[in-house]
């Protein structure tokens, strides 16, 4: 391959084949100075913005939806252009034909979308539901089919929950940057030779799979193409400048949350991959630094529209309206060059221009090692606006080299040669109640797990607790493992991520994502049983129903060894169980300790636990420990999250720290630096992810009652940003209760 | 009562002490509670360990609950400094470091000079937040191990010193003094009360003793705030302070404008 369009880069690899990191490493400027270069808010993006702001709000007084088109069945080229303001605009293209108006999306399930459009008020087209009822099968409706009744049983206990069995899987990042640098036919050339490749392979079952997915890849690059003709642009080339690589990575990626509307849709490592163009444009004298400013505003702007339509249901779960455009920024390389750009601010910076948003999920790669500029940089702005989350390069660059991206939270994969199965988690506090009720439900009584003798003491004791929990632990791997596995068969079968994995390499790295939450309550009962007594108190059939702590224990969150073990143990443990179990299309399993918003629903659904937490409170977000039990302030706290350990928790492991400005030191200098080496010393330490929110209690209160004043407030939850607002009340106390760390 | 001879254990430490040698480990320290993520009392990221015991009464105190040092957890510097260790990233990539508050920290000086030792030797700076309610034998001690004291100084006028407080304050400008002859920095930290510390007669003549020193290299008022109150009801502690608001923002911006026009590095 050779084009005009690729005038002024350097390296051949990249030319030879399709390798972006190969592009960036021999292409890309390292900053190490500081955010003085950026440029504010031109007119126009003020003007572009405000008419978003105005949209938003009719969106949130209209219930949260503002319009859906009931009628087109989103594909890629499926809807009209559309435009927020076609003279306007600098960065262009809408998942559907008007701005915040939704798409139906049918092939993970009709049900919820007939749900979705009943509860906002509009009717599904019947000729839609007539077609994917009778004619056209969906992922829902195949996962419905297979399921056995065990696995039905632990769904609806909600001892496995939040399974993407409904709706995308998301958690797939395709490569967008491949189209603005090779363009389609690029593209499609070599997916045609990868094609020819699996011609004499012997037709068994995987050949077939793959001939066909590749075929499907193909047509979803054809459409991508159709879709841009729309909107005037020629993607078939690649992109010859810097606007055309922003226009072209969008229209990438929009062809993605066109077709899928997946739990989460991230979109990648893009910022430094387009510093490339800026840098090529700048030296050539083709733009000012305040018109590049403008085209990333709207491009951001664009990021911040994407809608799905969902259920009521799935908002209890994954509040606030989250779409995960993920960005990863920063990050070092694995020469020792700070992967960090001029472009890494100005991403940033829209939280300046444009205000605080939810997204994209701004999500920086620290390293201790990247410029002190940068660095000051980002910190301040989360104690401006509370919107950026940190993931440890340090930690991860080891296992996924320097061209990896975050999906949704904090699942790290290598760009286009990486995908994961997104599979939610289990309820690991309901598991150790089953093993001490012998596999029935607390709440229900129901035999969930297969029948085993429950344990009939009146104090629990440590040794006979555990020996049930392992036995119960090894059924559950095994169920969870197998849902997972008729969930990806489905969704592969059904709900076919086309135009992302068009943007894959032809063999990828499959994980098996699995996850769980209550590890601080399973630790806290762990270490209360084992350290205090625990009493059980039965009701008259003999389950047990409630606890009762006599004496002091151990909790996590405190950086004490004898509890921060168990908490150790539990994932290494359950990790290696996973391990045992047959995986599809031999994925590797791993495992994610992350809520996002649902710890505070399944701390509903479960009973009373031995640590003291009575029936229906709320479970700690992520991997943190309970509220107010972490009682040697936030550093002891982040030293107990960061001893759990990565290598058995690959997917993940969320903190959520949140702190009052003033606890962070005396001066907005002391506060910087303060946090900047909080974060150095969090990492160095071995945690892996950090929301960071610095805010005032009373702000929270205030925008609970008078939400018209904050349309902007950002908050960080478990692995995403939300507009708090947008919470639903519960959430909203749930992140108040929740510790703030203020001693000053 | 003990005295603090019988806290401690050991003979005093050897100068020439190595690190493979741990003198004074067994020192006991009676510990109200810790702070992880100390970021207000010193430099960087802190540990601050609260000591239990004060000779203080202060009206105005938010950590009654640090007066007696009965109600403190008897550790060992060993115990401490292993927890200690566990923090040292942190202190690495902020600046920071321990620092021991209180109560009264002096109180405890065997355990403040053995810890800070330990400290010293493994490369963790030392700050010691203290009312200066302190002998200067005592001082002696303990601050050649001192990076530095942050000292609060809380009336000039020894009969409001003993109303706001219980003791008299010629000890506490004594050891100033001291800390100025040794080149100890120190930060000063003096609390702005409403009616008894906000007068312009008050604050002039604090700062024109804090210019006749030669080691002040910050400065901070700090506003009289309420939650002391909310402590003292919890422990059955009458609250002397009942009615009294935090001082106006002109306030503290006044108490500056003195400071400034003194030369002094004030917040």
């Amino acid at each position: 391959m050779n084009f005009a369009q690729w005038n002024g880069f350097n390296g051949e690899t990249w030319q030879k084949e399709i390798n972006v990191r190969a592009f960036i490493q021999d292409n890309y400027t390292p900053y190490t100075g500081d955010e003085r270069f950026l440029a504010g808010p031109t007119e126009r993006t003020r003007q572009l913005w405000n008419r978003v702001l105005e949209l938003v709000k009719q969106e949130r007084e209209q219930g949260g939806v503002l319009d859906i088109d009931t009628e087109t069945v989103s594909t890629i080229t499926a809807h009209r252009p559309g435009y927020l303001h076609q003279e306007m605009e600098r960065i262009v293209g809408l998942q559907t034909d008007g701005p915040l108006k939704r798409a139906i999306m049918p092939f993970g399930g009709i049900r919820m979308v007939r749900q979705s459009c009943e509860a906002y008020g509009r009717t599904l087209d019947p000729k839609v539901e007539e077609i994917f009822t009778s004619y056209r099968k969906t992922h829902n409706q195949g996962v419905m089919d297979v399921y056995t009744p065990e696995m039905r049983q632990a769904r609806r206990h909600g001892l496995i929950t939040g399974l993407p069995d409904a709706y995308g899987r998301g958690r797939i990042i395709g490569d967008y940057r491949r189209v603005p640098l090779y363009g389609v036919d690029g593209l499609i050339a070599v997916k045609k030779a990868e094609l020819e490749m699996t011609c004499a392979a012997g037709m068994n079952d995987e050949t077939i799979r793959l001939r066909e997915e590749l075929h499907e890849q193909i047509l979803a690059l054809k459409e991508l193409v159709t879709m841009a003709e729309g909107y005037g642009f020629d993607l078939r080339r690649p992109a010859a400048d810097s606007q055309e690589a922003i226009q072209w990575l969008y229209f990438a990626y929009l062809a993605a949350v066109k077709e899928q509307n997946g739990a989460a849709m991230s979109i990648g490592r893009i910022s430094t991959f387009l510093d490339i163009y800026i840098e090529r444009d700048l030296q050539r004298g083709l733009r000012t630094e305040a018109e590049i400013q403008e085209l990333m505003d709207d491009f951001i702007i664009k990021l911040r529209l994407v809608r799905f339509l969902r259920t009521p249901e799935y908002n209890d779960l994954f509040s606030g309206d989250p779409t995960w455009v993920t960005e990863s920024i920063g990050g070092m390389g694995v020469d020792g060059r700070t992967l960090v750009t001029k472009n890494s601010f100005r991403i940033l910076h829209s939280l300046t221009n444009l205000g605080p948003a939810p997204e994209p999920n701004l999500t920086v790669l620290w390293s201790t090692r990247l410029p002190k500029a940068f660095k000051e940089y980002c910190t301040r702005l989360s104690i401006a606006t509370s919107s950026i989350q940190y993931e440890n390069d340090d930690l991860m660059r080891p296992y996924w080299g320097d061209d990896y991206g975050i999906a949704c939270c904090v699942s790290a994969m290598r760009i286009g040669k990486q995908m994961q199965f997104f599979g939610a988690r289990v309820n690991m506090a309901k598991a150790l109640l089953y093993a001490i009720n012998g596999g029935k439900d607390e709440n229900s009584g129901d035999q969930v797990a297969p029948a085993f003798a429950p344990i009939t003491a009146d104090i629990l004791e440590y040794s006979e607790v555990m020996e049930r929990f392992e036995g119960l632990l090894d059924w559950l791997a095994r169920l969870y493992m197998d849902t997972l596995n008729i969930i990806h068969y489905m969704h592969d079968k059904y709900a076919y991520e086309r135009v992302a994995m068009a943007l894959h390499d032809r063999d990828i790295f499959r994980t098996m994502a699995c996850g769980m939450a209550g590890l601080s309550v399973v630790a806290d009962s762990l270490s209360a049983i084992k350290h205090a007594k625990v009493r059980v108190i039965r009701d008259e059939k003999g389950l047990a129903v409630d606890y009762v702590v006599e004496g002091e224990y151990p909790a996590f969150g405190n950086d004490d060894q004898r509890v921060d073990e168990i908490a150790n143990h539990i994932v290494k443990r359950f990790m290696n169980k996973l391990r045992r179990c047959q995986s599809y299309r031999n994925s590797v399993p791993t495992m994610s300790i992350l809520t996002i918003t649902s710890n505070v629903v399944y701390g509903k659904k479960t009973g009373s636990t031995p640590d003291g937490r009575k029936a229906g409170v709320p479970f700690a977000p992520g991997a943190n420990p309970m509220y107010g039990r972490d009682r040697k302030g936030a550093i002891a706290s982040m030293n107990s999250v960061a001893q759990l350990p990565y290598e058995h928790s690959q997917d993940g492991i969320s903190y959520t720290f949140s702190i009052v400005p003033q606890a962070l030191g005396s001066t907005p200098v002391d506060q910087v630096n303060n946090l900047s080496g909080l974060l150095d010393g969090y990492f160095q330490q071995g945690g892996h992810h950090i929301n960071v929110n610095v805010l005032e209690r009373e702000t929270l209160m205030d925008a609970m009652d008078h939400p018209e004043k904050y349309p902007q407030l950002t908050i960080r939850v478990s692995g995403y940003a939300v507009n708090f607002i947008k919470l639903t009340r519960e959430q909203q106390m749930d992140v108040i209760r929740r510790t703030f760390h203020e001693r000053a | 009562m003990r005295t603090d001879a019988s806290l401690s254990h050991s003979a005093s430490p050897s100068p020439l002490s190595s690190p493979l040698h741990k003198p004074a480990s067994n020192v006991i320290g009676y510990i109200h509670s810790v702070e992880t993520c100390g970021t207000v009392d010193g430099p960087g990221i802190r540990y601050v360990l609260f000591l239990s015991g004060c000779p203080l009464r202060c009206l105005y105190c938010h950590n009654c609950d640090t007066w007696d040092r009965q109600a403190g957890e008897p550790k060992t510097v060993e115990d401490v400094m292993a927890d200690i260790e566990r923090y040292k990233n942190y202190f690495h990539f902020s600046g920071g470091g321990v620092t021991l508050s209180g109560g009264e920290p002096t109180v405890q000086t065997p355990f403040v000079k053995a810890l800070f030792h330990q400290c010293r030797i493994e490369g963790i700076h030392t700050c010691l937040d203290t009312s200066g309610y302190c002998e200067i034998e005592k001082a002696e001690q303990f601050l050649p191990e001192t990076d530095l004291v942050l000292l609060d100084i809380k009336h000039m006028d020894p009969r409001q010193h003993r109303r706001l407080t219980g003791v008299d304050n010629d000890k506490i400008l004594a050891f100033a003094k001291y800390l100025s002859q040794q080149h100890t920095p120190v930060w000063i930290r003096h609390v702005i009360v409403p009616g008894y510390t906000d007068d312009t007669q008050s604050i002039t003549e604090l700062c024109a003793f804090l210019a006749s020193l030669q080691n002040i290299n910050r400065l901070t008022f700090l506003p009289y705030h309420t939650m002391g109150s909310v402590k003292r009801a919890e422990l059955g502690i009458s609250d002397p302070l009942v009615g009294v608001k935090p001082p106006e923002p002109t306030v503290m911006e006044a108490a500056r404008a003195i400071a400034t026009q003194f030369g002094l590095p004030v917040d």
